[in-house]
């Protein structure tokens, strides 16, 4: 049993007469501790590939199974409990809570788990620790660079031990060195902790960091491999 | 599942973040609390001055003053002409079978004294009914009886103004007193009534036997007549058969003719009073309902300052969403944010109400009752209001689509 399984799945946005196939049959495998690259050019459906497995989105149609349990007919309520224990979420737009502190945001999922407040500061100081940021606890985001908001994300995204780390273009608004940076903090995730995870990005280089590369054209999978040839059309 | 100590600082802090919109969105249910508390206790004062009126005066009081209550569509003073008779009492008491009891008066105002204490006070010539008419207690000894009328002793009963007055900590039970320089012995103290309709102090009063003003204190009273006449009704649905007995009887009496006007007046206090009782309830509940308009108003502040928020924390909601808050958690963040706000401004609300009321009491000379209930009220409206007016706006926020809430800018 995969930790990830699409079976056809289908996500179709419908404009009165028009429609447009966003994903278009898509069935993939994702295994527990893969840490795979998701390429592709603008439009190509990746974000939504993304949100389908974060459980941000349904499916127009077909199956997804997340640890053998089909999520495709659960509930708001039980989506967002899936996104609350099993997903981390990290966005090319950081998406931290302006007003709250590096700590605070952290501290986010684990309100929605029920956590105490006291096991909360704990468990978030503690993976501040690990992304690096100790020293950044109380400072708001727009007293942060962009690369170290970028770690209180994946610090968020971690916080509540997830299964799965999903980061839909995290290096897009970071320069080169930054993004190395936040890739190497991924990798590491990856190698010594066992997170699955699932990339989104342009580049090529950033692309290399994966051990598995899809790309996804018009809404299919075109190339799903160790590594997929660069595509002139990028 | 998330704490309620958690949403609740959350919300708060959402409300600190917006200090000046959040006050502003109060101020508005501060003013509506404010003015439903004060027309409450404007509307519950006046009635509340009324019912104690109405017990204060006796119930079922129906009062013959001599003279015409109009002539020609004009209201004319009462008691100009002396047409009202020892004997017109009796004869009503005799004869009128809705009438409980009867006890004419003849009044007027003297010095008194005691020691080096006086005191200018009215002065009532009455019989022993009053105190069955009036419905009022004694503190102290005894009220005139049927031997101090036959014999026109110098005895006098006296309000407790009067015994204040004259007497402050001395018991004035045996002691004598001089009205227009004549010794009265007080036999008896009255209890406490307070104000009359007119803002009178019912209080500032002595007793004494109708027979002895008439010929020692009041000579200018022609021999025979009162200056008016109490009567009190067997019942309080017994009080317009009694008034019709009474003016039947009278106009025998005094020989008035088919065509020509009484030369009496029949008042009936209890149904002036119960009118102006049900008149001040619709005012209260007029000035109530204009004042709840106000805190309606203030209703569609907050909902309009909520469905604002909502709409610039659309982002905040969905990376809410993105890390597990459930539908029901975000609506939860916004009602408590909206009840939080309506409540604060209910507790502010009450204390301006409370306020205003003071003010206007004594300003105005109103009588105003700040009860429980108002408080209560308060409370519970303003409540009610962030439920109310909070809940479309969180409901929005709850429904709201975390992709589309993520993507905007
Ligand atoms: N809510 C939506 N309504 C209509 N079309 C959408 C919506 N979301 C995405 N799309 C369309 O789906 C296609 C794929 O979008 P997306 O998955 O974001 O692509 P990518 O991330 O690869 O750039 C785009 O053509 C986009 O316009
Ligand atoms: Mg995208």
């Amino acid at each position: 049993m995969s930790l990830i399984e699409l079976e056809n799945i289908v996500k179709v946005y419908k404009f009165g007469e028009f429609e447009i196939r966003v994903l278009d049959n898509i069935t993939v495998k994702i295994e527990k501790g893969e840490f795979v690259c998701i390429m592709g050019p603008s439009g190509s459906g990746k974000s939504t590939f993304m949100n389908i497995i974060g459980c941000l989105d349904t499916p127009t149609s077909g199956k997804y199974y997340l640890d053998g349990v089909d999520v495709s007919t659960f509930s708001l309520d039980q989506l967002a409990e899936i996104r609350n224990k099993k997903i981390g979420f990290v966005f090319q737009q950081f998406n931290l809570l302006p007003r709250a502190t590096a700590l605070e945001n952290v501290e986010l999922p684990l309100i929605y788990a029920g956590i105490s407040a006291k096991k909360r500061k704990e468990l978030a100081l503690h993976i501040l620790s690990k992304v690096g940021l100790s020293d950044r606890a109380n400072h708001y985001p727009r007293q942060l660079s962009g690369g170290q908001q970028q770690r209180v994300a994946i610090a968020r995204a971690l916080v509540n031990s997830p299964s799965i780390i999903l980061a839909d273009e995290p290096t897009g608004n970071l320069d080169s060195k930054s993004s190395l940076e936040i890739m190497e903090i991924f990798k590491k995730l990856n190698e010594e902790q066992g997170f699955t995870t699932i990339i989104v990005t342009h580049e090529p280089d950033i692309a290399a960091f994966g051990k598995r590369q899809i790309r996804f054209l018009d809404g299919k999978i075109v190339c799903d491999s160790k590594v997929c040839p660069v595509d002139e059309k990028l | 599942m998330i704490s309620i100590t958690s949403i609740i600082n959350i919300a708060l802090r959402a409300l600190r973040a917006n200090a000046m919109r959040s006050f502003l969105a109060i101020l508005g249910i501060i003013i509506g609390v404010g003015a439903v508390v004060t027309m409450i206790a404007i509307g519950s004062g006046a009635s509340e001055k009324i019912s104690k009126q109405i017990s204060s005066i006796g119930s079922n009081l129906i009062l013959v003053l001599p003279g015409a209550t109009t002539q020609g569509g004009i209201r004319m003073g009462h008691g100009t002409q002396q047409t009202l008779t020892m004997a017109d009492a009796e004869a009503i008491g005799r004869e009128c079978s809705a009438v409980m009891a009867v006890a004419p008066a003849i009044t007027g105002t003297a010095q008194v004294v005691f020691g080096n204490q006086n005191w200018a006070t009215a002065i009532i010539g009455t019989t022993p009914e009053m105190v069955t008419v009036r419905e009022w207690e004694l503190l102290w000894g005894r009220f005139i009886n049927e031997q101090d009328v036959r014999s026109g002793t110098k005895v006098a009963v006296i309000g407790q103004t009067v015994a204040e007055k004259l007497f402050g900590e001395v018991d004035p039970l045996g002691k004598i007193i001089r009205i227009k320089k004549i010794p009265f012995e007080v036999i008896g103290v009255l209890d406490k009534k307070g104000q009359s309709l007119t803002g009178q102090d019912q209080d500032d009063i002595i007793y004494v036997p109708i027979t002895t003003a008439q010929r020692t204190l009041f000579g200018q009273t022609l021999p025979g007549r009162v200056r008016l006449i109490y009567v009190k009704a067997s019942s309080l649905e017994s009080i317009p058969q009694a008034t019709e007995q009474i003016r039947t009887l009278l106009r025998q009496r005094h020989r008035i003719g088919p065509n020509q006007e009484d030369d009496f007046t029949v008042m009936d206090l209890t149904q002036m009073l119960k009118a102006a009782e049900e008149s001040t309830k619709t005012m209260s509940i007029l000035l109530g309902a204009i004042a709840s308009v106000s805190l309606l108003v203030g209703g569609i502040g907050i909902m309009n300052i909520m469905l604002v928020s909502v709409t610039e924390r659309t982002r905040e909601i969905g990376i809410r969403m993105a890390v597990g808050a459930k539908p029901k958690d975000i609506r939860m963040q916004f009602l408590i944010e909206s009840v939080f706000l309506t409540t604060i401004g209910g507790v502010f609300g009450l204390l301006l109400g409370i306020g205003a009321s003071l003010a206007v009491s004594s300003l105005m000379d109103w009588p105003v009752s700040i009860s429980l209930f108002s408080a209560i009220i308060a409370f519970g409206f303003s409540a009610f209001v962030g439920v109310f007016f909070g809940f479309y706006p969180a409901y929005k926020a709850s429904t709201l689509n975390p992709i589309e809430a993520l993507r905007y800018e």
